[in-house]
């Protein structure tokens, strides 16, 4: 107890002292998160500080071992710590699928030598990852994926395409399902590859989404080259790897759906636009909801403590990440739906500044997505009424 | 403070589910409701819980009792809600326990809480006047007379108001609300037992010109909103614990009969219709279990700030328990409805807990006010 609180003292004072002051406020922006990797231009020079900073001390992957460039943090640790960021209402260092997704697959699956190559460069944000797992007839049913994989002895030769690849023209390295068994099961030929999106033969298109931005991609192979050491874990045994991964990628949806760090609480974005009467809400209509959607997220907030309390217990989350995933994307929407309605017909402004460049319409947009990325929520309803409460195929 | 219980409370738990499944399964309030129970509970039942201990999980060590703490006493509720088994529990070891160790003097304390702990003395809180719960508007009065007070008025809907050795009201005094200690045999009370439609019974108690000696008096003079505010948000605590065991319960059993009843040559729990709302409802009762087991925690550890994390518990269990309960109906199909199959009895008790100590409605506005909104 007393070396955790000594703990939170030191970071306190570290914070206090190395988190620039531009970096202490909400996004205003898309524009303002932080990606990294060899294309990115810091927004700002507090941007790059800010980046330099934490990960010089690990805290980009406070959890990871510091020999891949982690803090080497104990999960109280690593609490103590986010709860110091969310005091001083700082930005994420560093948004990155490195960490978030490929990160704890390689930490659990890779070689030390795969280890070693990629995740100190994740850590610093050197490298930005892509996801390439959908393609066009392979979206729910990700198992029937075709993209194929041909043995070249040392290497393979890669043909098909991927699609809804975030970010796919900004990544750097992709880690990719591919089919490397021809006659197999659905399920037992696929393989789990990474691969430089440099490599000849690797073109995107990019994908214009309603929110008006197009951080998608198609992403096309022909004859890529993949190098066997490139393999994660074992040929053909791909499918494990891949749904570990979705397991902490919808725990990160589900979780970012949460209050970003630094974002307001939507009762004060209602208190702010429509002001109270007597300490109530003056719109009674809107007021009801809004208190709803703030207690489903408090209960929500509640649920992720405790699953957090009961791994460190040793109960593991297995399944239960579908319940997260489809929860707080599904309160995310509700949170988005009921910020347009607080803001009126201002929620409406697309461009200029009074609308801050649409900010507010297009992340309403984009939260739609949230409930499909990573498994749409009717997928994971299908897990859990499976796999948790054992109903009948 | 971690959100899991620890190993005595896990311990505790599973010695009150093994006692209630065998004593007081759902069977046994079916049989209270068919010899006609004027009561409403058992007596026998009563005294088995008093020799384990449960009317004293509350009670300091002082006065014969375990102070163990309300996750404890939560966790017995729980279990009571799986199997629905009626007691004073929640009216008395939890409401009244918390009214007289908050407030009470070592007098009164000496006085009711040996024989509470030792289950022979039973408490209710009569503190609502109308039948929607709104505990601030009292038109009672205690007018101060010679060495005492004067009660006047009425309140409706006291849980276990029919049994009670000693009820706790709130009355208008000359500069507030103050709480008083009121035996229920004093003269000029009348109480009017009327059955709910769970098979329990409440009361109405009508104060006609009752004396009161100035001992009477619970806590400070004028003092009682917040005591009663305090009072209350224990007690919805101990409700939604209760509820959480009967959203638990309905949910299992018919999970559980989604995977035997077949329709169309398979079970109806293969139908992805039914399948949907069933994760739905398991996402929810998730997260119920999470803030029920804050909000005992928060009453553990942090008193003075208990309001918000009750608020929140009971308005989660209102709308998640009747849902669970609804659904276990309908999911049923008409088996559901008949009253030889027990879920309709999870239906009813449900119903009396949502209106109990104020519903979703009340609670999500008193949330937002608490919010600032
Ligand atoms: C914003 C965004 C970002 C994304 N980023 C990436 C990325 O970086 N990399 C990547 O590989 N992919 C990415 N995706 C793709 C995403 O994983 C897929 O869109 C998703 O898995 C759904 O597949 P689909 O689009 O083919 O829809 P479909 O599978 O065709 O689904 C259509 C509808 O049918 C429903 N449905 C399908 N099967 C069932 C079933 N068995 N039971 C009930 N309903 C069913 C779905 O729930 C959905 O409502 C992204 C998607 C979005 C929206």
């Amino acid at each position: 107890m007393k070396e955790l609180e000594s703990f939170r003292k030191e970071t306190r004072a570290w914070l206090e002292a190395n988190c620039p002051e531009s970096m202490r406020h909400p996004y205003g922006s898309e524009a303002d998160a932080c990606w990294g990797g060899r294309n990115w231009t810091f927004q700002s020079k507090d941007q790059r500080t800010w980046l330099e900073r934490m990960s010089a001390k690990g805290w980009t992957v406070p959890a990871w071992p510091p020999e891949y460039g982690g803090g080497g943090l104990n999960s109280r640790q690593v609490k103590v710590l986010k709860q110091e960021l969310a005091r001083i209402h700082a930005r994420p260092p560093l948004e990155s699928f490195g960490v978030s997704m490929l990160g704890p697959a390689l930490l659990k699956f890779g070689s030390e030598e795969l280890k070693k190559q990629h995740l100190p460069p994740i850590a610093r944000g050197e490298i930005r990852w892509a996801q390439g797992y959908s393609e066009p007839n392979a979206g729910s049913d990700l198992a029937s994926l075709q993209a194929r994989a041909e043995d070249h002895g040392d290497h393979y030769l890669l043909n098909g395409s991927k699609v809804w690849t975030s970010y796919g023209d900004l990544g750097d390295w992709m880690f990719c399902l591919v089919r490397t068994g021809f006659e197999a099961k659905k399920h037992e030929g696929i393989s789990f590859v990474l691969f430089d999106m440099s490599t000849p033969g690797l073109s995107t298109r990019p994908i214009k989404l309603i929110s008006g931005k197009s951080p998608f991609t198609e992403t096309l192979f022909e004859n890529v080259r993949v190098e066997k050491n490139q393999v994660v874990g074992q040929v053909n045994q791909g499918w494990t790897i891949a749904k570990y991964l979705l397991t902490h990628e919808r725990e990160m949806i589900g979780d970012s759906s949460q209050l970003r760090a630094g974002s307001i609480p939507i009762s004060q974005a209602a208190i702010r636009a429509l002001g109270t009467d007597n300490g109530i809400l003056a719109d009674s209509l809107l007021r009801p909801d809004i208190a709803q959607l703030e207690m489903d997220a408090r209960c929500f907030q509640l649920t992720v403590e405790r699953a957090r309390d009961e791994v460190k217990a040793g109960v593991s989350l297995g399944a239960a990440s579908s319940m997260f995933k489809y929860y707080g994307t599904e309160l995310n929407k509700r949170r988005y739906e009921l910020l347009m309605s607080i803001n009126g017909s201002d929620s409406l402004i697309w461009e200029g500044d009074a609308g801050r460049d649409g900010y507010l319409p297009k992340s309403w947009l984009r939260t739609k997505g949230n409930s499909i990325e990573g498994g749409t929520s009717e997928i994971q309803l299908n897990i859990i009424a499976k796999h948790i409460l054992g109903l009948p195929g | 403070m971690a959100l899991i219980l620890n190993e005595e409370q896990i311990m505790l738990q599973d010695a009150a589910r093994n006692y209630l499944r065998e004593s007081a399964p759902v069977s046994h309030l079916r049989q209270l409701r068919d010899q006609g129970s004027i009561e409403g509970f058992s007596r026998e039942l009563w005294r088995d819980m008093a020799d384990m201990g449960w009317t004293a999980i509350l009670v300091p060590e002082e006065f014969g009792g375990l102070a163990y703490g309300y996750t404890g006493l939560g966790i017995v509720l729980e279990e009571c809600g799986r199997t629905l088994a009626p007691s004073p529990l929640l009216a008395t070891a939890l409401t009244g326990v918390t009214a007289l160790t908050l407030a009470g003097s070592k007098q009164q304390q000496a006085e009711l809480l040996p024989a509470v702990a030792a289950g022979s003395h039973l408490l209710a809180l009569a503190c609502d006047e109308s039948a929607r719960h709104r505990p601030a508007q009292v038109a009672s009065t205690a007018e101060s007379v010679d060495q005492g007070y004067l009660l006047q008025g009425s309140k409706t809907a006291v849980v276990d108001g029919h049994i009670a050795d000693t009820l706790i009201v709130n009355a208008r005094t000359s500069g507030g609300i103050s709480l008083f200690l009121v035996p229920a045999d004093s003269a000029g009370v009348t109480i009017e037992r009327y059955p709910v439609l769970d098979t329990h019974a409440a009361a109405r108690v009508i104060f006609d010109s009752v004396k009161l000696p100035a001992g009477s008096l619970l806590g400070e003079l004028d003092e009682g909103q917040d005591l009663l505010d305090r009072v209350l948000d224990a007690a919805r605590t101990g409700a939604a614990a209760e509820m959480l065991g009967i959203a638990q319960e309905a949910f299992a059993r018919t999970v559980d009969y989604l995977k035997q009843r077949k329709q169309f040559g398979v079970p109806i729990g293969s139908f992805q219709a039914l399948q949907h709302r069933a994760a739905h409802l398991y996402a929810e009762i998730e997260l119920c279990k999470s803030v029920v087991l804050k909000a005992l925690q928060t009453l553990d550890e942090d008193p003075l700030d208990a309001a918000e994390a009750a608020s929140l518990a009971k308005a989660k269990l209102c709308e998640t328990a009747h849902l669970a309960t609804t659904e276990a109906i309908q999911m049923h199909g008409g088996i559901g409805m008949t009253d030889d199959f027990d879920i309709g009895f999870f239906l009813k008790r449900c119903k009396i807990l949502e209106h109990l100590y104020g519903d979703r409605y009340f609670h999500q506005d008193r949330f937002a006010r608490l919010q600032g909104y």
